[in-house]
């Protein structure tokens, strides 16, 4: 074990960076708040991609941890952000938990499957609930820490620095998690499964704490967004958003944690102001972006810095 | 009583709609192992062509009674240009890479064919109604169903069983049904894959395309229409067992039916209740109803 692992320090830096910087930064605090909680959900999926599993139901998680949010600031009157994010992120964590005693069971396209059902029928629950706005979902409460109101259009860094935070101490655990024996199992896992159970691990219980620990995080990520934007709708169970983080996850690349947060930042931007310039056509960007990836860079933008460190 | 036939018909013929769709996806999977996930796209294309052909056909005058074949045609031009472009210029560099490599690759599809079908055909609603009410109605025990939703579902039973013929009865047939069984041993006999693979996208695109062109007549065509209409498919073919054609026409009619029923009863859960199906499907029998046993590779 020679081998020192940067990554905390490198986040440390960027969180630091990114709490100095945000108030020269008025326009971007809100797109930069939603990269962050979009980015913890790309983080726990790349936790699941690294053993070899991809999701198209991030989106449940994302949306029940919102719709938690929304619905004790509006319904239970909870107002302290913290306890907000952390409702938000133990609900789907049971929920990750039941599920997954069914789900370590499948890999591949079924797995892919079965996740993308299970999200869908969140969403067609969530539409026809009037109590929680059907289609057109609810908003949240300005929520408050400290005593102070933190999320709202006027002043946007409170939430943003709380993002950088949340979004730092996932990434660190995540990191961590990843450096122990189990979050290793990861590739072995993706390489072959039966050789692993032969080494006498448990491929379904290391599925399974992988399946929660992503969960966890996305509903933490929709926690985040719930609190951003203000509002909340069944369209973040839908599978296209779905979609959306699995697209980022192979942009940022699964080589380190930082990768999914970048991936997100990134692709937040173009995506704004792609729409902003050319509505019609930027799926299609995306697409031949997402097919440029894929051939050329299958292992995302974080193997180019990669391969520059390798090389110095 | 009457509810209940009405249950069963609308069932019935929403389960065709799926399973023309269902086809075209479950045939490219069999052959080629590529969950596509642009399939909705091309129903879209098939939808949109069909929308301004016979359109441009109405407007000039030409025999109304004509308009049907223009649908088909319109189907199946879609498929023969968008199928062997898309095959050929970019899927067959992707054959033997990791199925969930392959899925995110028709990912990539469906989001620039969503954007190329607004280029082409702008985002204001095309509506085509002629066709749908061309032919008149008919009276099923107090109850009134348009002529045209029985095409919908001959359209089905002669898609299916056309391809049930070919597998079993024709030497194409049989050659694609050793592709599908081992593709490596299938080349080492000289068997042409490449050329089955082509065949076999373009008619499942055809097929996508078909399911498309008749569903135009009966709503307003507008951009985004295929992206409910994969996960459907999806729903339809995980159901069945994928890569299985028996399986399709049962996934299809449990959907069907299990959403008409859920909307005549309870409206509320019609949405919710499709993918339960689905979920359940999956709890009991992890790859679908009809799924073919698999060797495990050590």
């Amino acid at each position: 074990m020679t081998h020192t692992d940067k990554t905390p320090f490198v986040l440390l830096a960027a969180l630091v960076v990114l709490l100095a910087l945000g108030p020269f930064l008025p326009k971007s605090l809100f797109l930069l708040t939603m990269s962050l909680g979009k980015g913890l959900v790309v983080l726990g999926l790349v936790v699941l991609l690294r053993t070899g599993l991809v999701s198209f139901g991030q989106g449940l998680y994302y949306c029940v941890g919102a719709y938690a949010v929304g619905s004790l600031s509006q319904f239970a009157s909870v107002k302290n952000a913290v306890l907000l994010l952390l409702a938000g992120t133990l609900v789907t964590a049971i929920l990750a938990t039941i599920l997954g005693f069914l789900l370590a069971n499948y890999r591949g396209i079924f797995f892919a499957m079965l996740t993308l059902a299970l999200s869908m029928i969140v969403y067609g629950l969530l539409v026809k609930t009037s109590t929680l706005g059907s289609t057109d979902g609810f908003n949240v409460p300005p929520a408050s820490l400290l005593g102070k109101v933190i999320s709202g259009q006027s002043n946007q860094y409170p939430m943003f620095a709380l993002a950088c935070i949340v979004a730092f101490v996932a990434a660190v655990l995540t990191n961590s998690y990843l450096w122990t024996a189990l979050g290793q199992l990861s590739s072995a896992i993706r390489d072959n499964e039966i050789r692993v159970e032969y080494m006498g691990a448990s491929v379904r219980n290391a599925v399974h704490t992988k399946y929660v620990l992503a969960g966890a995080l996305a509903g933490l990520g929709g926690a985040v967004t719930a609190l951003a934007i203000g509002h909340i709708d069944p369209e973040m169970a839908y599978w296209t958003t779905s979609g959306e983080f699995v697209f980022v996850a192979i942009l940022g690349g699964t080589g380190s944690v930082i990768a999914p947060f970048l991936g997100s930042i990134i692709f937040e931007f173009i995506r704004t102001y792609a729409y902003q310039y050319s509505p019609n056509t930027w799926q299609l960007v995306l697409g031949a972006a997402l097919l440029l990836l894929i051939i050329f860079l299958p292992a995302g933008l974080w193997s180019v810095f990669a391969r520059l460190r390798r090389r110095t | 009583m009457n509810e209940f036939l009405a249950v069963l018909m609308d069932g019935l013929i929403y389960s065709s709609w799926l399973f023309v769709i269902a086809l075209g996806l479950t045939l490219i999977y069999g052959v080629m192992k590529i969950l596509n996930m642009a399939h909705g796209s091309f129903y879209a294309l098939g939808a949109y062509a069909a929308a301004s052909m016979v359109g441009y056909w109405l407007n000039h005058g030409h025999a109304p009674m004509a308009s049907y074949g223009i649908l088909v045609l319109a189907a199946v031009l879609v498929g023969l240009i968008a199928g062997p472009l898309i095959e050929r210029g970019l899927l067959r560099f992707m054959y033997g890479r990791d199925e969930m490599v392959l899925l995110l690759v028709t990912y990539a599809l469906f989001l620039i064919l969503e954007d190329v079908i607004k280029l082409i055909w702008g985002v204001d609603p095309y509506f085509i109604p002629e066709p749908y009410s061309l032919l008149g109605t008919m009276d099923i025990a107090s109850l009134t169903y348009p002529y045209y939703s029985f095409i919908l579902i001959g359209v089905a039973v002669l898609a299916g069983g056309a391809v049930a013929l070919v597998l079993q009865y024709t030497r194409q047939g049989k050659l694609l049904l050793a592709v599908i069984h081992d593709r490596e041993v299938s080349l080492a006999m000289g068997i042409n894959v490449s050329r089955f693979y082509l065949v076999t996208f373009t008619v499942g695109t055809a097929l996508a395309a078909i399911g498309g062109a008749l569903t135009a007549p009966t709503v307003s065509v507008v951009p985004g229409m295929g992206v409910e209409v994969i996960v459907l498919a999806f729903a339809v073919v995980v159901i069945g067992g994928l890569g299985s054609l028996e399986g399709a026409a049962l996934g299809a009619l449990i959907v069907g039916l299990v959403r008409s029923a859920a909307v005549h009863y309870l409206p509320q859960v019609e949405l919710f209740c499709i993918y339960s199906v689905m979920a359940l499907v999956l709890i009991f029998r992890p790859k679908g109803l009809f799924a073919a046993a698999e060797v495990r590779k050590i």
